[in-house]
């Protein structure tokens, strides 16, 4: 039903949980696939079913129906931990502080699968540890406590782990929650590397729509708890207006030319905006936060060359230095209501 | 797959060589201890007549001798196989709920095997007394091992199901200390309604006492602990899984629920048996293993274990040495000192947050 290269194939898979002896499906049926070397993202609001379809699909809760091929394993052999565990490695959101674990235990651990009955490590499972720490660049802090590392820190030591366990597969449930901006472009930019180089396939939950626009080779997009799921080339998934529709809400605006969600106030003001480089893309962003709806022409209007602003209206034409001084202006009763219409 | 093919550095630690004093120095202050636990006493034996019936040279009176083969040297091999199977089954109760503070005492487990003990003591009306047990010898022996392990597991089995239910670290321990009151309770409505004899004789045993375990049913004990203990051992690897959660441990091949029984097995043998034999003994299960985390500031089991064996030992011989300080005419009761150690540990651990959180 699939050709050697694919890891990961599902066929009609229905996610769920059991209440109460009965079933409820929240993801699916899906047939999606993973192949070796792409990093998937799973995008959707939350209580799409995320989660559940990532635990369903690393084998830590069974499906409510359809199947699941992992490298030729299917139905039963999958419900055997030790040797899924030499196909998926897994990155969770479960937390893990404990302080007495150093870095280089921890990422020890991650070759459970393959070492003896005591744990001990070969000298080709030490080898694997410092390549896996190397990945991440955590070599320096091997032997420091799990408590003394920072959330990006510690995420990345968890991503060491997984590596450490060296399997054709990785599943990370929203690896970058709870991270500042620098180490969640890290982290994105890490597993998009190690896709590439480890020809890994690396299927990740997360809510960071801009990043996973660019580096995902595939988005799967879930729109509600039992929804469809859209999956395709980010891309494709923008322009054919399918992101739009799953993240536009209320007060909420995907904008398809920059890739990024806007706050809009739903005002009916309107400006125009003319000039070149990045200024026209401050002046467009804070002009959206006042509550304008921006257009490419008409009174009253703005137009930067980057360093002034020049505010023209029917009655007169202002300049200002600083974009506070613009918006300064445009708050006060300086330019007449007749004026923005 | 690819392979790491550049040569990498090696991070691994260099942990055998500098942690090498510390069980160099363990040894040597156990062995200490152990002589001084026989050496001294309510009654004064001079240490060179201790060592002279220690290494079985002949000459010595033969009250001494009797007092030192049949009542010192049983009681500090019993210290030895109660310190290192209480505070072995604590470390993987603390473990298996990623709690630092469970222990058999505090989630009831000790309460169940003393239930298993007291249906045999009170349950067996007038015949069997804890008396007649020991003069039943072997068969009697086993049969209250078999009941205070059997106890300690039901007990075991009814926390882990509790514990599926709850996240919350504090709220087990409430939990488990409802358990452990509830199955006291039901002791006391079998006391209430057994004869004074028999009540007087199951309150002894609750105190606690390292002493009166000799001949077979040392053996027994010993045999017990053991198994638990080479369970445990066995279980090094998968308890050091364990401590990433459950979700963590199954992606890494851990099959969770055998697991989890091997665990309750190893658990229940060993602070089952050691309870029947020596009463309740509280406490000792929560500090040796963060003594011995805090010593070897490790996590792995495979050191951790060993570690809290031979600190354990220690402390049960240190406590039974102060509960008899010469010149004491009665020693105090095992559980008196142990609590006394190890309440104002438990304390510490709570009020140092940073210990408890770790645990997540």
């Amino acid at each position: 039903m699939s050709d050697p290269q694919t890891l990961l194939t599902t066929h009609e898979l229905t996610a769920g949980y059991h209440v109460g002896g009965r079933s409820v499906a929240i993801a699916g049926p899906l047939s999606v696939s993973i192949q070796p070397g792409r990093m998937i993202c799973l995008l959707g609001p939350n209580g799409s079913g995320k989660s559940t379809l990532m635990r369903t699909l690393s084998g830590l809760q069974p499906a409510l129906g359809g199947t699941i091929d992992i490298l030729g394993d299917r139905g039963s052999s999958l419900h055997n931990p030790s040797r899924l565990a030499r196909k998926i490695s897994l990155v969770l959101t479960d937390p893990v502080r404990h302080n007495n674990l150093t870095v280089y235990s921890l990422v020890a651990l991650g070759r459970y699968p393959y070492s003896g009955w005591l744990g001990t490590l070969s000298e080709e499972d030490k080898r694997i540890i410092s390549w896996a720490m190397g990945m991440t660049g955590i070599e320096d802090y091997a032997q420091r406590k799990m408590g003394m590392l920072s959330d990006g820190e510690r995420q990345k030591v968890m991503l060491s782990r997984a590596l450490a366990q060296d399997t054709p597969l990785m599943m990370l449930d929203e690896p970058t929650a709870h991270l500042d901006l620098p180490s969640r472009i890290q982290i994105m930019q890490l597993l998009h590397k190690l896709a590439r180089t480890t020809q890994k396939g690396i299927l990740l939950s997360t809510h960071e729509l801009d990043l996973a626009l660019q580096v995902a080779d595939e988005v799967w997009l879930l729109q509600k708890a039992g929804g469809k799921l859209e999956k395709g080339v980010p891309e494709d998934l923008v322009l054919n207006g399918i992101f739009e529709t799953v993240f536009d809400k209320e007060g909420i605006h995907f904008d398809k030319e920059t890739g990024s969600f806007h706050i809009h106030a739903g005002s009916s003001k309107k400006i125009g905006l003319t000039g070149e480089g990045a200024a026209v893309f401050w002046t467009r962003r804070a002009l959206q936060r006042e509550g304008f709806g921006v257009t490419s022409e008409g009174l009253p209007s703005i137009h930067t060359d980057g360093s002034t602003w020049t505010l023209k209206s029917l009655s007169e034409s202002r300049s200002f230095t600083s974009m506070a001084g613009l918006l300064q202006a445009l708050r006060t009763k300086s330019i007449s209501h007749e004026d923005i219409h | 797959m690819m392979k790491p093919a550049r040569f990498h550095k090696d991070l691994s630690p260099r942990s055998a060589g500098n942690k090498a004093w510390r069980w160099v120095a363990l040894c040597t202050l156990l062995i200490l201890i152990f002589f001084l636990d026989i050496a001294l006493g309510p009654v004064r034996i001079p240490l060179k007549s201790v060592l002279r019936i220690i290494l079985s040279l002949p000459g010595e009176d033969s009250t001494g001798h009797y007092i030192v083969s049949q009542i010192r040297i049983p009681k500090a091999c019993t210290a030895v196989i109660a310190g290192c199977g209480l505070s072995v089954s604590g470390l993987q109760m603390q473990t298996l709920f990623r709690n630092p503070l469970a222990e058999p005492s505090v989630l009831g487990v000790t309460a169940g095997a003393s239930l298993g003990v007291a249906a045999i003591m009170l349950g067996g009306g007038s015949i069997i007394t804890l008396y007649t047990i020991r003069e039943l010898g072997i068969s009697g022996s086993w049969l209250i091992t078999l009941a205070g392990c059997l106890g300690a597991a039901v007990v075991m089995l009814l926390v882990i199901m509790i514990s599926r239910k709850v996240r919350d670290n504090m709220m087990m321990l409430i939990i488990g200390v409802m358990v452990s009151t509830a199955t006291l309770a039901i002791i006391s409505i079998w006391q209430y309604f057994s004869d004074a004899e028999l009540i007087k004789d199951y309150l002894l045993w609750t105190f606690g006492s390292l002493g009166g375990v000799t001949g077979t049913q040392l053996y027994i004990l010993g045999l017990v602990t053991l198994t638990g203990l080479v369970l445990a051992f066995l279980s090094s690897k998968t308890l050091d899984a364990l401590l990433l959660g459950d979700n963590y441990a199954r992606s890494m091949g851990v099959t969770i629920h055998r697991a989890r029984v091997i665990i309750i097995c190893s658990t229940s043998l060993l602070a089952g048996s050691i309870t029947a034999f020596c009463g309740p003994i509280g406490f000792v299960g929560i500090a040796v293993p963060q003594m011995a985390r805090s010593l070897f500031s490790t996590s792995s089991h495979r050191i951790l274990i060993p570690a809290c064996c031979l600190i354990g030992t220690g402390l049960i011989l240190l406590c039974d040495l102060i509960g008899q300080w010469p010149g004491n005419q009665t020693a105090l009761p095992i559980n008196i000192i142990t609590a006394l150690v190890g309440a104002p540990m438990v304390v510490w651990i709570i009020l140092s947050k940073n210990n408890l959180s770790i645990y997540g």
